[in-house]
């Protein structure tokens, strides 16, 4: 059963369409990432499923009801904000007991779901505290604890790990994926960081300019991208595009595409993509990672080629090795392991895993 | 090296003792003119309060402007409750009483309604709200007597002509552009996530104002609670015009004091009177007045 359907949804604020046409659906216990830069219209989405925007067009289904016109407080939702929007004159308790006595929970019974939530986010020492007087990340906790005690049939999250510093925010990460898993509520998770979609969610749909550009488990997200624009948002560093033409000289078909020393790099096409190949002109994806030093164990794999380039930049970070290297006039990122990292100045022998690249229609942008 | 250190140490000290020279001057000549500007604010309120002490005697014989020689509680009590205006000699305690009738009712609904406005103007905007909010402020910038007439007419038709309701009702509706302004620059500022948050929580416009808004709200309460108290209570023109005899508040039956004198200028109880008048919004300030910049300076949430 879905516990969230949106169909065709469309949102305009006067001449501007902010969401051009919709359609998601979260299954029960699922949590759903809703990711893209800023101004792709998830956060207006994201406020819409929790009633605070009206909608233009189209339907929205919280279980199986259309609530396109319920009030955001009848549509049995928590939402944590990005700001956590904590009750400043309230104490950690009454910010959490706040949704309860609206709706006229027994007294009681309030105080047995706050000792519950409470025991499970951590969070007894800081309850009889003002919001002022806690850092951010307990702030953060206390949010999702105001959320945890409604009970709702669907959690929204609005980028809400974005306030906190970076190694905090790693931590509330896991937290969370913990908390989800133990919970098992349905939860719509908007982020703009690839990071956090990739880890939390189990399937993510990518926002581009109002409309979904694919909505789909991470692995595919990430391996199979369905556009130019999914290929390049996730994954860091992004991934790398080639212009090239498809070439049968050889028997085999290849990619092929001038190289930095006036030669011509070809490397042979995987099996299952040279059919679907319609045109000459494709554009070709590699993720950094896909790229390694050419050794005896990796050279004559199947569905492996091989080819150099000249290194431009190095940068280490420890646990892995960035390179920079020239590809005919295009500058293209390899990430490598430390002890087989490239040194400046060198032609170096790569190993490119074609099993693994993308070919990208440059007309339509999209997967071939 | 040493040495090096000892002269250029010797030289930083001269410089700093120029400096702090410089300093001082500069702070003798700041506090002198602000002393000198604040005495010369202060000395109209130190002529009243002398005269008010001194007998009228001394008062004729050395003029308004003198140090008393004389001290007596006399003109107090007399101003209160026995001096005669316009017929009536039952001092001013009438005329106070009408004032503190009119100023309490009349602050405590035009901030109500100010607060009201301006959580509507800035958390639950309507199409053209901005416009509604533009019309209000004209009447920040609207002088007072253009509404007179309007006023005059409009109580007589519903009969609060001459009568210490009238004054209420045209306080209410003439302070409505000041707390609204007031209460929806201050609302602005609170972030509207709240709003939002509280309505996913169950809560509907009225539980948001009482339980979220008003609790983040006493700085601009105060500010504009003491801007209407001290506002209303000090207003002359509308009490004169539209009231008059023994509905009348304290600032207009003052005048009527001045003009009572066919006799001997009775300075020393006209000064009692005329303290006894401004003793309110003194109190307010003396008590309320950092709460009023304070209030004034503060944003909503940091």
């Amino acid at each position: 059963m879905a516990s969230l359907t949106i169909r065709n949804l469309r949102k305009s604020f006067g001449a501007v369409e902010v969401l051009k046409g919709v359609d998601l659906e979260a299954r029960t216990g699922e949590f759903i990432a809703l990711v893209g830069p800023s101004g792709c219209g998830k956060s207006t989405l994201l406020a819409m499923i929790a009633g605070l925007e009206t909608v233009t067009s189209g339907e929205i289904y919280i279980g199986d009801r259309l609530v396109n016109s319920v009030a955001p407080k009848d549509r049995d939702i928590a939402m944590v904000f990005q700001s956590y929007a904590l009750y400043p004159t309230m104490t950690v308790k009454e910010n959490m007991a706040f949704g309860m006595e609206s709706r006229g929970v027994p007294k009681a019974e309030q105080e047995q779901t706050i000792a519950r939530v409470a025991a499970l986010l951590q969070i007894e020492p800081f309850l009889k505290r003002k919001p002022g007087q806690l850092s951010g990340g307990q702030r953060q906790r206390v949010a999702m604890g105001r959320a945890l005690v409604r009970d709702p049939a669907l959690f929204l999250f609005d980028e809400p790990l974005s306030n906190l510093d970076a190694k905090l925010r790693v931590d509330m990460r896991t937290e969370m994926k913990k908390l989800h898993q133990r919970v098992g509520k349905t939860t719509v998770y908007v982020t703009h960081d690839q990071v956090e979609a990739m880890t939390l969610a189990s399937r993510i749909a990518v926002m581009h300019q109002g409309e979904v550009q694919q909505f789909a488990d991470p692995d595919t997200i990430y391996n199979r991208p369905a556009n130019i624009f999914v290929a390049g948002f996730m994954g860091s560093p992004s991934m790398n595009f080639i212009n090239a033409e498809i070439s049968t000289a050889g028997g085999a078909p290849a990619v092929t595409f001038p190289l930095a020393d006036g030669g011509v790099a070809s490397l042979p096409l995987h099996d299952g993509v040279a059919q679907r190949v319609t045109d000459k002109k494709v554009i070709l994806g590699i993720r950094p990672e896909h790229l390694s030093r050419q050794d005896p164990g990796n050279a004559g794999k199947p569905g492996v080629a091989t080819m150099s380039a000249p290194v431009e930049v190095v940068e280490p970070t420890g646990a892995e090795t960035m390179a920079v290297m020239k590809f005919g006039e295009l500058e293209v990122v390899g990430r490598f392991s430390p002890d087989e990292a490239p040194r400046m100045g060198e032609n170096m022998p790569l190993a490119v895993d074609m099993t693994r690249a993308c070919l990208f229609d440059p007309a339509t942008t999209r997967l071939i | 090296m040493a040495e090096a250190t000892l002269n250029s140490s010797g030289v930083v000290d001269h410089e700093a003792s120029v400096a702090s020279r410089r300093r001082l001057i500069s702070r003798i000549v700041i506090y002198g003119l602000l002393s000198g500007f604040a005495l010369i604010y202060l000395i109209p309120l130190c002529v009243v309060v002398f005269n008010s002490f001194r007998t009228l005697p001394e008062i004729s014989a050395h003029g308004l402007i003198a140090f008393p020689q004389s001290f007596r509680l006399d003109a107090w009590p007399q101003a209160w409750s026995d001096f005669c205006i316009g017929g009536q000699c039952e001092g001013i305690q009438r005329y106070f009483w009408n004032s503190v009738a009119m100023v309490v009712p009349a602050t405590i609904i035009s901030t109500a309604l100010g607060a009201i406005n301006g959580y509507v103007l800035s958390k639950w905007k309507f199409p053209g709200s901005d416009i509604v909010f533009g019309m209000m402020l004209l009447g920040v910038f609207m002088p007072g007597q253009i509404a007179l007439l309007p006023w005059a007419f409009i109580l007589g038709k519903i009969g609060l002509a001459n009568s210490v309701y009238g004054l209420i009702l045209v306080h209410c509706i003439q302070g409505l552009s000041f707390t609204t302004l007031f209460c929806r620059n201050y609302f602005v500022g609170i972030p509207d996530d709240l709003v939002k948050a509280a309505r996913i929580d169950g809560a509907g416009f009225w539980r948001i104002f009482y339980k979220i808004i008003l609790p983040i709200s006493p700085p601009i309460l105060i500010v504009t609670v003491i801007w209407q108290f001290t506002g209303i209570w000090n207003e002359y023109l509308f009490g004169v015009v539209l009231n008059s005899g023994a509905n009348q508040p304290i600032t207009s039956a003052l005048v009527a004091l001045s003009l009572n004198g066919t006799t001997v200028r009775t300075y020393d109880v006209m000064s009692a009177a005329v303290l006894i008048g401004a003793l309110p919004p003194l109190l307010v300030y003396f008590f309320g007045g950092k709460y009023f910049v304070r209030g004034l300076t503060q944003g909503a949430i940091k």
